[in-house]
């Protein structure tokens, strides 16, 4: 977003009505003044001589919108303004977005979530790969219609749990806790089993997923890795005991954008490509060379950039590094975030074809369809807590979405 | 011109050599034509014995930038590294201290500059201050102590057998240029294909993402400024055995032109890019630069002058093939 955290919201919403008129002198007043009207507008009230920074996410988007209501917009266009919000929040943004549009404003509303594209919209318009498919009236329309014309392609969901308790475990954690972050977690994954873990930003998958990397130390609770208990000082213990975590965040922790997609890939797995103490070309090329084929990479030269690549060839490059490492139990931490829908699928085939493999993965997501379809068993995580565990075939999606969306 | 763009794009080698490569073939054929006396060997003797202190000390200054750091304390490590050899020799003799003393002093000599450099690293990698920060205060905490300990004098009188180390040649390649050579060779094997090496490329681009693939930064941070901090004190050494003498300040304005001589050389300055090769061609063209004018008989002050002008042509060069290469890239599309 592109608001300043440590300035007041007044600030924020009416900086650019006065910068830049007449003397060059901050007129506080007037800034307070229109921050008020602009808030007004969207039926709001917020405190606005507080910076920033102190609100929640969901109002600073709303902070973001009332400052282009500022100077009587009449076209105001909203990037992916639900992002980061929870339902009741979304809710909320939609209800003032509806307002803003009864009140004369025309909205664009640029949205992956293609649920709230059919509730908010009169008209929407498809992009593919940066061309026009065509704008169709929201009403008769439907989701999956969208995604064709999106990917051009047809997807039917399947879900894809099977039953695989009968297979070793391969982790098993029992009682684990860190104070604020999560507490009391108890699960088994086993041999090619997908576990889901699903919940709201800040239900502590992330915390939990760290601590089971050896990034963060538990304060209570037991990890056991093939049945022998486990205690991590580094990633790279974990690493070497077979645990590969894929961050969330893909950009600035998951790869190093700088660098090229052969570096990227072999990072995590120098050890294996020594010769006489030496990082050996020939087993950096036939290592990239294999997972570039094994998980149908579409990269130029190895030694290319890693930003020359789509995100989704960017997430398998990913995926590869962790792989190359030869894990038993593959930790994903929204892998399709920055993936286009037509990608996700590639993504998934890449993950169900792990799991026959014998690999055991944690899948973890704030999108409830993704680890409902490619879960063998979902979890539901809450304030840091396990508050439900679903099996995809006993439960519809829409049950567990009310649950957790709630 | 497309095509040699395309040639350009293909050969990694070939890109990273580019900048200081051209700028070598200006200096040699611009002062070949200046002056007959310049394609001479007296020009080699002189570039090869004034090169190897700049060099030693742009290799101690380029590892940490790549890491996207700075040591700002190379020529005060490497005169500490100096001062250090002087006085075990000045204890067990002096002039006619012997060669084993002086091994032994070479070594204790080594082990103070990268202790220097292992402090350094340490301060940098666990509280994260700027390495800007962080190496000032150790040039200026070794300033202090080495005017401090030399009351801000020389330390000379070494036994004859060092002569030759400064001045002396070897198959008429003097040896400060081949104790120098062979850091480079060191420091190309370490950059391009050692662990340590591949990680300080990452770490200088992105260090959270190196310590989330399983990478111990910090460790990797220590290293670097250590052997930063021993490449000094080889430095200090050779410098040492050129003088005659040693003194705290010796060869201060250097450290700037050790940064530049990176730049030059094509290093990122933020980190993660840069070659040994490439910034070691980048110090002859500066050191032919440096002697070119001395032949013509231009001021010393005016050499200073004509290396700031040399790097600025190198930055607009260098911005403008950018700008060459993107054109072409989107007229390919």
């Amino acid at each position: 977003m592109a608001l300043f955290p440590e300035m007041t919201v007044a600030e924020n919403i009416g900086f650019s009505e006065v910068v830049g008129h007449g003397l060059r002198l901050v007129d506080y007043g007037r800034i307070r003044a229109i921050a008020l009207e602009a808030l007004a507008k969207l039926g709001v009230s917020l405190d606005v001589d507080a910076p920033l920074k102190e609100f929640p996410i969901a109002q600073r988007q709303i902070v973001a919108i009332a400052r282009a209501l500022v100077g009587e917009a009449r076209v105001v266009f909203m990037d992916e303004p639900t992002a980061s919000l929870t339902q009741s929040e979304t809710d909320h943004l939609l209800d003032i977005v509806r307002n803003l549009s009864a009140s004369g404003v025309a909205v664009v509303f640029v949205s992956h979530r293609l649920a709230e594209v059919l509730e908010i919209s009169s008209r929407i318009t498809v992009l593919r790969d940066g061309r026009l498919v065509g704008v169709y009236p929201a009403e008769g329309m439907t989701q999956s219609k969208i995604t064709e014309l999106m990917t051009g392609r047809t997807f039917e969901a399947k879900v894809r749990a099977a039953p695989r308790a009968d297979r070793p475990v391969v982790i098993e954690v029992d009682g684990l806790s860190r104070p604020g972050q999560f507490s009391d977690i108890s699960f088994k994954v086993h041999e090619g089993e997908t576990l889901g873990i699903t919940g709201l930003l800040g239900a502590g998958r992330t915390e939990l997923a760290m601590t089971l990397f050896g990034m963060l130390k538990p304060a209570a609770g037991r990890i056991r890795l093939d049945g022998r208990e486990v205690r991590f000082s580094s990633n790279r213990d974990a690493i070497d005991a077979g645990i590969a975590y894929l961050s969330e965040d893909r950009l600035s922790l998951g790869l190093i954008q700088a660098q090229s997609i052969v570096d990227n890939l072999v990072i995590s797995s120098l050890a294996r490509i020594l010769s006489g103490g030496l990082i050996s070309p020939g087993k950096k090329t036939s290592l990239v060379g294999k997972w570039v084929a094994e998980l149908g990479v579409k990269i130029g030269k190895p030694e290319d950039a890693i930003t020359t690549l789509s995100g989704g060839n960017q997430q398998r490059i990913a995926i590869a590094k962790w792989l190359a490492t030869d894990p038993r139990l593959l930790i994903l931490d929204a892998p399709t975030v920055g993936v286009d829908v037509g990608a996700r699928a590639g993504i998934f085939d890449i993950v169900a074809r792990l799991a026959d493999s014998g690999l055991a993965i944690i899948l973890i997501s704030d999108e409830v369809p993704e680890v409902y379809f490619n879960a063998d068993r979902i979890l539901h995580m809450a304030q840091g807590r396990v508050v439900g565990s679903y099996d995809p075939r006993a439960y519809s999606l829409h049950d567990i979405e009310a649950a957790v969306y709630g | 011109m497309s095509a040699l763009i395309q040639r350009l794009n293909g050969a990694p080698f070939v890109r990273d050599m580019a900048g200081p490569g051209f700028a070598f073939l200006a200096v040699l054929i611009v002062f070949s034509l200046a002056s007959p006396q310049f394609l001479s060997g007296a020009t080699f003797g002189s570039v090869a014995f004034q090169l190897p202190e700049l060099g030693l000390l742009t290799l101690a200054m380029l590892m940490p930038i790549i890491t996207g750091g700075f040591n700002l304390a190379v020529t005060f490590t490497a005169n500490m590294a100096g001062l250090t050899v002087a006085w075990i020799l000045e204890a067990n003799g002096g002039v006619d201290a012997s060669p084993e003393v002086f091994a032994f002093a070479v070594v204790v000599a080594i082990g103070v500059g990268a202790l220097a450099g292992f402090v350094m690293g340490l301060v940098i990698a666990f509280t994260r201050a700027h390495p800007i920060l962080v190496s000032l205060s150790m040039m200026i905490f070794l300033r202090g102590l080495g005017e401090f300990l030399t009351r801000g004098g020389d330390v000379s009188g070494f036994p004859e057998f060092l002569h030759p180390i400064g001045h002396g040649s070897i198959l008429g390649i003097p040896v400060p240029m081949l104790v120098f050579l062979v850091c480079v060779a060191l420091w190309h094997l370490l950059l391009s294909r050692s662990r340590l090496g591949f990680n300080t490329y990452m770490i200088g681009s992105n260090i959270e993402a190196t310590r989330y693939s399983g990478i111990n930064t910090r460790r990797v941070v220590i290293l670097v400024y250590t052997l930063s901090g021993a490449m000094c004190a080889i430095a200090g050494i050779i410098m040492m055995a050129r003088f005659n003498s040693v003194r705290v300040g010796h060869g201060e304005s250097y450290v700037l032109i050790t940064v530049l001589a990176c730049f030059l050389g094509g290093v990122h300055p933020d980190g993660g890019f840069g070659k040994a090769l490439p910034v070691f061609v980048a110090l002859i063209d500066l050191q032919m630069l440096s002697s070119g004018l001395n032949i013509l008989g231009a001021n010393q002050h005016l050499a200073t002058a004509v290396w700031g002008l040399l790097l600025i042509t190198v930055m607009i060069s260098r911005w403008l093939v950018l700008r060459l290469r993107s054109n072409f890239a989107s007229s390919r599309r």
